[in-house]
Order: structure tokens, then sequence, then C-alpha cells
């Protein structure tokens, strides 16, 4: 039920992308260009999503587990550091460069657009980037056996 | 700043993203995640037991969402201009700026900006700000 009900939430994710023209890279960068013709829906797709996400959260904001039993998960760091500014920098220049973030990567791929999947294999390479160095920092301090977690 | 008013699309922006919305707000009452597509994808280069299916589950659910309208309708247009090697450079910043910042568009753009999450709130006014930066280079400093 768990796993189908991630699938259900990706695959509604998905529709959305696909009517909020999320999925076409030349809206996006549309909207990011400022200084040319300007397309602002992309702000109001925030709107909409956020509308109702705000909604979602209100709801579960009391309670400890999910409809569906689940312990809720949400993360609470509420540190502002400089790693998360510049990881946030770097993927907006990604983002600036493609007119592709994670979601509609995924979703060009299931149009087997090559360019899409082109992308998506670059993302998914910057993840094991990522994956390396923060294993390579974990071992660092001593000879410890490497950790999963 | 001239607006597009040919290309601004307010309906189905505003239908699209109450429609992502409604998935955020399904996985967070359901599964009680976040709908952080970059870290569900991040996930999978770190795999741990028990931890596995869920993240495939939603990654194959936004992979098949053009599938299944592709059997019904003609997709939406869909214009990537960026070259190959645009497109792979963009993908690495995207993969690893995305972990290290702890998110992306929606993980921290609708999923923390809906919580009030001042740290998503920063993340989001910084990819925003380079996207917008990125643009403005790209298009109107370097290129035509």
């Amino acid at each position: 039920m768990y796993t189908a009900a991630s699938f259900a939430a990706g695959f509604v994710f998905g529709l959305g992308l696909l009517v909020a023209g999320m999925a076409n890279p030349a809206k996006v960068l549309a909207f990011l260009d400022l200084a040319g013709a300007w397309d602002p829906s992309l702000a109001l797709v925030m709107a909409g999503a956020i509308a109702v996400g705000a909604g979602a959260f209100a709801f579960m904001k009391k309670r400890t587990r999910t409809l569906l039993g689940a312990p809720l998960l949400l993360p609470s760091p509420r540190r502002i550091d400089m790693r998360l500014i510049l990881g946030s920098l770097v993927f907006g220049v990604g983002w600036g460069l493609a007119g592709i973030c994670p979601g509609p990567a995924l979703v060009l791929a299931g149009t087997g657009s090559a360019k899409g999947l082109a992308f998506l294999a670059a993302v998914i390479a910057g993840n094991g980037v990522f994956e390396f160095f923060e294993k390579r920092k974990r071992v660092a301090p001593g000879p410890a056996p490497m950790r999963s977690s | 700043m001239s607006i597009a008013w040919n290309a601004f699309t307010p309906a189905s922006a505003l239908i699209g993203g109450a429609i992502i919305g409604a998935a955020v707000a399904l996985f967070v009452v359901l599964n009680g995640r976040i709908a952080g597509i970059s870290g569900i994808l991040g996930g999978l280069a770190r795999p741990q037991a028990g931890d596995v299916s869920w993240r495939i589950a939603f990654v194959a659910g936004l992979v098949a969402a053009p599938l299944a309208w592709g059997l019904l309708a003609a997709l939406p247009e869909i214009r990537v201009d960026a070259s190959f090697p645009a497109l792979v450079a963009a993908g690495l910043l995207v993969g690893v700026g995305t972990r290290y910042g702890g998110g992306c568009t929606s993980g921290h753009g609708v999923c923390g900006v809906s919580r009030a999450s001042p740290r998503s709130i920063a993340a989001t006014v910084a990819f925003m700000a380079a996207g917008f930066a990125t643009v403005f280079i790209a298009r109107h400093l370097i290129g035509p």
C-alpha cells in the first residue's frame, strides 16, 4: 500500500508538471528570462502548488502518523548554512542552463526524449559525485568500517 | 521587462500547480514524506534496506505520467533548446547542487515553502536568483 501510494503521488506529480507546462524546458526558461519576453506562468504554478500543499501540511501538523499508519518523516533542520546556499546556487545555475529540474527530468525521460535522458544521466552522475565526496568525508577521520547510513 | 502575454497560460499554470500540490498532499498524508524529487532520486545513489521500493515507485510514477498521457492524448509541447554538452553540464550541476542544497524546486520550492520553512525559503531564493542570473548571462550577455 505504501509503495502504491508512492507511485500514485509520483504519477499525479508528473501529470501536474505536464499540465502546468513545467515539463517544457522552453517555457521554464521563458519564466527565468526576466529581461526578455517574460512568461510569468511558472509563478502561478508555484502559487497553485503551495496553496494546496500548505493545506495538506497544516492538516498533518498535529499528527504523528499518516492515514496509512506510517510515521510522519518531515525534515526538521532549520539551520541556514553555506552548504544549503551554495548547493542551491549551483542547482540554480544548472536549472538556468537547461530549464530542467529533477521532476521534469524524469517526465522528459518518460517521453523518451534523448536530451531528457542525457540530462537525467548527468543528474544521476552528479548524485554519484556528491556521494563520493560524502563517503570520503565519512571515512576520513579513521579506519572505521564503511557505514551505509 | 516585457510580459509575453501570448505565452502566458494562467489557467493551465494554476490547475497544473494545484495538481502538483495534490501530489504533495497525497504523499504527506499517506506516506508521511516530503515530495522532494532530488532527495527521492538521490537516495537511490545510497540504497539502504527497506528504503528503496517507495523511491523507485515515486520515480516510476513520474516516468509513467507522460506514457499514460501519450496513450490517451497528444503530449503538450516540449522543447529542449539546450545542446547535449550544455545539458550534461547542467545535469551535473543540478545533481551535485540539489544534494548539497538538500532539495530542489519540489522539496524546497513547493513543500518547504508550503511549510514556511526558513531553510527552504532561503534555498528557493538562492536557486531562483541563480536561475534568473544564469539565463540573463546566457541570453543577454553572452549569446543572442
